[in-house]
């Protein structure tokens, strides 16, 4: 009987293949827009937390003045204030004093401004960077202030191309500065400027040679456990305060700031958006589980006659059901798996234009399908089963 | 001996305060070979006593018997079976699945019976064979004339062999030549076959080809 059933099903999808395209569709269109909405909506969330995580989120940035941009008539740090946290605070994993200053850096007759940053070792570790090329500074190097520098990837490319600039010199101001080493590319912050604009080199280098003061104007500190980073914050403003003589009733001239704190409010941005998307998302499910009901109902009511013919030269119910549920399982699976097909076509494409990373999501894939086809068979065989348990009389006059 | 058997049937549509009595106590035999021509006016029964006559209606009360069987006790499974095995049906409208040659239209039945596709085939072949429509076998119905078509159905109710062909108004749809071929088609089945057929129809000129008509009248028998 399933045989028969089986033959008597994929003849009438052939026999009728606008109906059975118009089902197909639905659920392609179903399975497809759901699909390719979670999955770049997760890349774009992945490519969110990636930039974050690229910053590092254990970090506390100590800087001077109250609010931003009201640092310059409040005093800088020294670096006895770095000796101090380095010494003082516990569960530290790295402490990197750094000051910035903007140049012009010249290499091979082409020339480019970016962002010299002074610093030591240690803003590699706590800034999450990792090199693609070269060395971090030496020992000797920092303690001197050697003209050694390490490149961003946007430097590089605007100064050197495709060439290995380690070895090479580039000219910063009245000096030469050997090139040891090239940054592995971060991209753009969550704020939007461009991380990989800059070129590093020894705090004291930059302190002697371009901004003449030893005046720290940031300390970023990487704290080791993301549970301590309260404590560390607490610490470390204690410390300064003292070191800074400032007394109890006064307020801090500094701020040390929990990436934390900037970070949640960016996530809580990302989850909006992510939730949005998710709306949106179920919203086009429901709409693609609609249409697939509207295929499939007015063509069970078109095929109510079709069953009465059947019942009448002989058709038991059930062999009417197995044909009718055959005919929804296939239609419903052919189209199930082309909108698998098409959603992954179209999120590769998708992802790429918007530049966020593809992921394919397994769990969304065999949601999507399965609430499609599960639709699909749903609404191809109940109302079939309705007819086939009619009066074959009464299926017959159904017009 | 009787094929089918009336005994005091009545049937009832609706319940409640509006009943509509559409049989109201009917007799009548049948015998194996006639050709049976049922007349009357619209609401008289006639296609009351043709579903019941087919397993396809229940009766209110009174006993229906077919070979001596009483169909009423039968379940729909069985009812199905009795269908598929004895009867034959043609109708007015024709009933064809309209994106299927003829040929499948005819093999239909037998699908259901659980024929292989030999025996299929070649019992199709032959009723269509019969019904003189060979040559149109892998014809969809909308590419038939009504006459056509209606020999499509005629082979579709043959091609089991059945004891009885129940012919709802078969020329109801025809004109008036087509109606007069299909009607020999239908007394050469019944003289050659020995198949018993029951006919309902309004047209005197087609009564005239059966060996026996029925007058229906307010649920009865007018006679």
């Amino acid at each position: 009987m399933f045989w028969n059933s089986l033959v008597l099903a994929l003849n009438a999808i052939r026999r009728n293949l606008l109906r059975s395209f118009l089902t197909v569709l639905g659920i392609i269109i179903g399975v497809a827009a759901v699909i390719t909405m979670v999955t770049i909506g997760r890349g774009a969330t992945q490519s969110v937390s990636d930039q974050i995580s690229a910053m590092g989120t254990n970090q506390l940035i100590v800087r001077p003045g109250q609010r931003r941009g009201s640092g310059s008539n409040t005093p800088n740090f020294k670096q006895k204030d770095v000796d101090l946290i380095q010494n003082q605070v516990t569960g530290i994993a790295g402490v990197a004093p750094y000051s910035t200053v903007s140049a012009n850096v010249i290499a091979q007759a082409k020339n480019y401004t970016t962002l010299i940053t002074g610093t030591t070792n240690d803003f590699f570790t706590v800034g999450n960077w990792e090199l693609q090329s070269g060395r971090k500074f030496q020992y000797g190097e920092l303690k001197s202030g050697k003209a050694s520098c390490i490149l961003g990837t946007t430097v590089k490319n605007k100064l050197f191309a495709e060439q290995n600039p380690v070895g090479s010199r580039v000219r910063i101001k009245q000096f030469t500065c050997e090139v040891i080493g090239v940054l592995k590319p971060k991209g753009q912050s969550t704020w939007g400027t461009d991380q990989d604009d800059t070129v590093v080199m020894p705090l004291k280098t930059v302190h002697r040679r371009l901004l003449g003061s030893s005046d720290i104007a940031r300390i970023a500190v990487k704290v080791e456990d993301n549970n301590n980073i309260t404590n560390s914050q607490k610490k470390i403003t204690e410390l300064l305060r003292e070191s800074r003589r400032i007394s109890e009733n006064m307020e801090n001239d500094f701020r040390v700031l929990d990436m934390r704190q900037i970070i949640k409010t960016l996530t809580g941005t990302t989850r909006v958006l992510t939730m949005l998307l998710g709306a949106v998302a179920a919203v086009s499910l429901l709409v693609g589980g609609i249409g697939i009901m509207n295929i499939m109902l007015v063509s069970v009511t078109e095929r109510t006659k079709e069953i009465g013919i059947r019942l009448a030269i002989g058709a038991l119910e059930k062999h009417v059901l197995m044909q009718f549920l055959i005919e929804s399982v296939v239609l419903s699976s052919i189209g199930g798996i082309l909108g698998l097909i098409l959603a992954t076509g179209l999120s590769i494409f998708g992802a790429s234009l918007m530049g966020v990373p593809f992921l394919f999501d397994l769990r969304i894939n065999i949601v999507a399908f399965l609430f499609s086809a599960s639709i699909g068979i749903l609404f191809g065989f109940v109302p079939a089963r309705r007819a086939a348990q009619l009066n074959p009389i009464d299926a017959l006059r159904h017009e | 001996m009787p094929l089918i058997q009336f005994k005091n049937i009545t049937k009832t549509y609706g319940t409640g305060e509006n009943p509509f009595p559409a049989l109201k106590g009917l007799n009548l035999t049948i015998d194996e070979g006639e050709f049976l021509a049922l007349m009357g006016p619209s609401g008289s029964g006639k296609s009351t006593t043709m579903n019941i006559a087919a397993c396809l209606d229940t009766v209110t009360s009174g006993t229906y018997l077919f070979q001596n069987v009483a169909v009423d006790k039968l379940n729909t499974h069985q009812r199905t079976l009795l269908r598929r095995n004895f009867l034959g049906f043609i109708f007015q409208g024709f009933n064809l699945l309209p994106r299927s040659s003829a040929l499948e239209n005819v093999e239909l039945p037998l699908i259901y019976r659980g024929d292989n596709k030999q025996q299929r085939r070649s019992a199709a072949h032959q009723a269509l064979e019969k019904v003189g429509l060979s040559d149109w076998k892998d014809h969809n119905p909308n590419e038939l004339s009504g006459g056509q078509q209606q020999r499509v159905a005629i082979a579709r109710a043959i091609v089991t062999s059945p004891k009885i062909l129940l012919a709802d108004e078969p020329t109801g749809n025809l004109d008036s030549q087509t109606s007069l071929e299909i009607m020999s088609l239908l007394t050469s089945l019944n003289r050659d076959s020995g198949v018993t057929i029951i006919m309902v129809t309004h047209e005197k000129e087609m009564a005239g080809y059966a060996s026996r008509v029925v007058q229906f009248l307010d649920g009865q028998i007018r006679n």
